[in-house]
């Protein structure tokens, strides 16, 4: 097989990756495969968001007018300049593609909901909140096995680790 | 620049940490834009200064805290860059020459802030081992403490802003660092990847083919960032992750079992041929030096611990190498110092 990159040499490097359950391979001579960055195994190969620019393009088919002409009052970004790079051009072009962004965020992450923190909440620490989870579950077990002994023990690391000093 | 960086290995190659046998570092990235400001990649000049130097401004006053640097990417040498690179603090696209970036870096070296990357802050926090959880938890204390001076692009609809709709929501990427030798050799690894990614996670590496053993080093990370939780989207990699080690474990005992003296003969000739070659290019030293971790993980090889091993992962790439020895070197001669090195390394790891 021949190198994709350069069409020359023998392919002798072999790279796969598969994102959205497509499976993309690269098959590259030894000096292309270094051009890219491949020597190194802590690089990643290509950058997700290769695909997204199909995914606006898939719209109908052909490309709608007033859909291209829609353009950010702030930074003056147009929907057609959008779909090009796929990179939007501040935060104000979320709000004027806002339609358009929500179909495309479920295309891309299954929702356009956001449930995560927010900058006026603060967010607890995970790990000590999956501790109290597996504690939680291993004294659920305890009472069932009536195990009264084993419970009492885990009640009182529970209670421990839900000291206000130790949080 | 970076001299004290270059004689430590960074946290993340400790060889500590859960899971260290199989899991080599976790980490975290949240991507955060400042509000007003045109993203990026479609930023004016003075907009990315404005941004860089809000950020040191930021950083220094938080010194007593933080105690890390800003380095001005157009400040360093291509070595310097690429060195950055090999130790996975930025990505290469970050160290092409690009008005207003800069790199923050704490001393521990387990935080580093892109400024001015594709998104104005790119905070990471990286963990030695199994460890996504405390990855998260530093990289959210960083979070909450910048987002108490700067006001962030937030959309009540969409969460966190970001130059590119894959990473809006949380901003949130976790992943781990991941060597699956074993899963490569059963050829168990493509039917692996693929129950993974239909769990909405990202697989990313390289493997030799047929039974060769390559790299064999795996990115895993969450694909989607909005429409979780930030603990929901941990939570789910550590599980995907838990499985995975499980299936490497077992995959490493089916080895064991049914080709035992292939499996050694294996291993042990990696291990020869690094103990005495006089010439070694770097994707075959990572291929020698995946097998010989596979044989420290085991307990085949017990004269050679896993943070000489990862010490060599890092230390044989072409910057570090240079940087280690303080000389540019060409090619063909960086091929000669690599084998001295690792011969050197290992030979004194045996005694
Ligand atoms: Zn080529
Ligand atoms: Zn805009």
């Amino acid at each position: 097989m021949l190198c994709q990159d350069c069409n020359k040499n023998e392919a002798t490097r072999h790279f796969t990756q598969i994102v959205n359950n497509e499976s993309v391979e690269l098959h590259l001579c030894k000096s292309c495969a270094e051009k890219r960055g491949f020597h190194n195994p802590f690089k990643i190969p290509f950058p997700l968001a290769e695909f997204l620019t199909g995914m606006i393009k898939e719209k109908g088919g052909h490309t709608d007018k007033a859909l291209e002409s829609l353009k950010c009052p702030n930074c003056g970004l147009t929907f057609a300049q959008f779909s090009k790079i796929g990179r939007l051009g501040c935060g104000s072009c979320y709000t004027a593609f806002r339609t358009q962004m929500k179909d495309l965020l479920r295309k891309i992450h299954g929702s356009y909901e956001h449930h995560g923190k927010t900058p006026s909440t603060t967010l607890k620490d995970l790990k000590p909140l999956r501790e109290e989870r597996k504690l939680r579950e291993e004294l659920r077990q305890a009472i069932e096995k009536e195990d009264f002994e084993a419970a009492a023990k885990i009640r009182d690391k529970l209670k421990e680790l839900l000291e206000p000093a130790n949080r | 620049m970076f001299e004290d960086m270059i004689n430590r290995s960074t946290v993340w190659l400790k060889g500590s940490g859960a899971e260290a046998e199989i899991v080599l570092s976790s980490r975290v990235r949240l991507a955060r834009n400042i509000s007003g400001v045109n993203f990026p990649p479609n930023a004016s000049e003075e907009e990315l200064e404005q941004v860089l130097s809000t950020a040191v401004d930021l950083f220094n006053a938080e010194k007593p805290n933080l105690r890390g640097k800003v380095v001005f990417v157009k400040d360093l040498s291509d070595v310097d860059r690429s060195f950055l690179v090999e130790r996975h603090l930025v990505s290469p696209e970050f160290m092409q020459n690009f008005p207003g970036r800069g790199l923050y870096i704490n001393k521990n070296e387990n935080i580093c802030v892109m400024i001015n990357e594709e998104d104005h802050l790119r905070m990471q926090a990286i963990s030695s081992g199994l460890a996504i959880e405390d990855a998260f938890d530093e990289a959210n204390k960083l979070d909450e403490l910048i987002s108490g001076k700067i006001e962030f692009d937030f959309d009540s609809d969409f969460g966190y802003l970001t130059s590119c709709p894959t990473n809006v929501g949380t901003g949130l990427r976790a992943s781990v660092l991941i060597h699956l030798p074993g899963l490569v050799l059963t050829r168990d690894i493509d039917n692996v990847i693929s129950k993974i990614t239909k769990l909405g996670l990202a697989v990313r590496g390289f493997y030799g083919e047929g039974t060769d053993i390559s790299g064999n080093l795996f990115q895993i990370s969450n694909q989607t960032t909005l429409g979780r939780s930030e603990e929901d989207i941990v939570e789910s990699l550590q599980q995907v992750t838990d499985q995975l080690i499980e299936y490497e474990n077992g995959a490493r005992d089916r080895l064991y079992h049914d080709a035992r003296d292939q499996l050694e003969d294996k291993i042990w000739r990696a291990y020869g041929v690094l103990l005495h070659a006089r010439v070694l290019e770097s994707d075959e030293v990572m291929n020698l030096l995946s097998a010989v971790r596979l044989g420290c993980g085991m307990g085949i090889i017990k004269d050679v611990s896993l943070t000489t091993i990862n010490e060599l992962l890092l230390l044989s790439q072409p910057a570090h190498l240079q940087k280690f020895l303080n000389k540019e070197m060409s090619a063909e001669d960086r091929d000669i110092s690599r084998a001295d090195l690792v011969r050197d390394k290992l030979s004194k790891a045996a005694k």
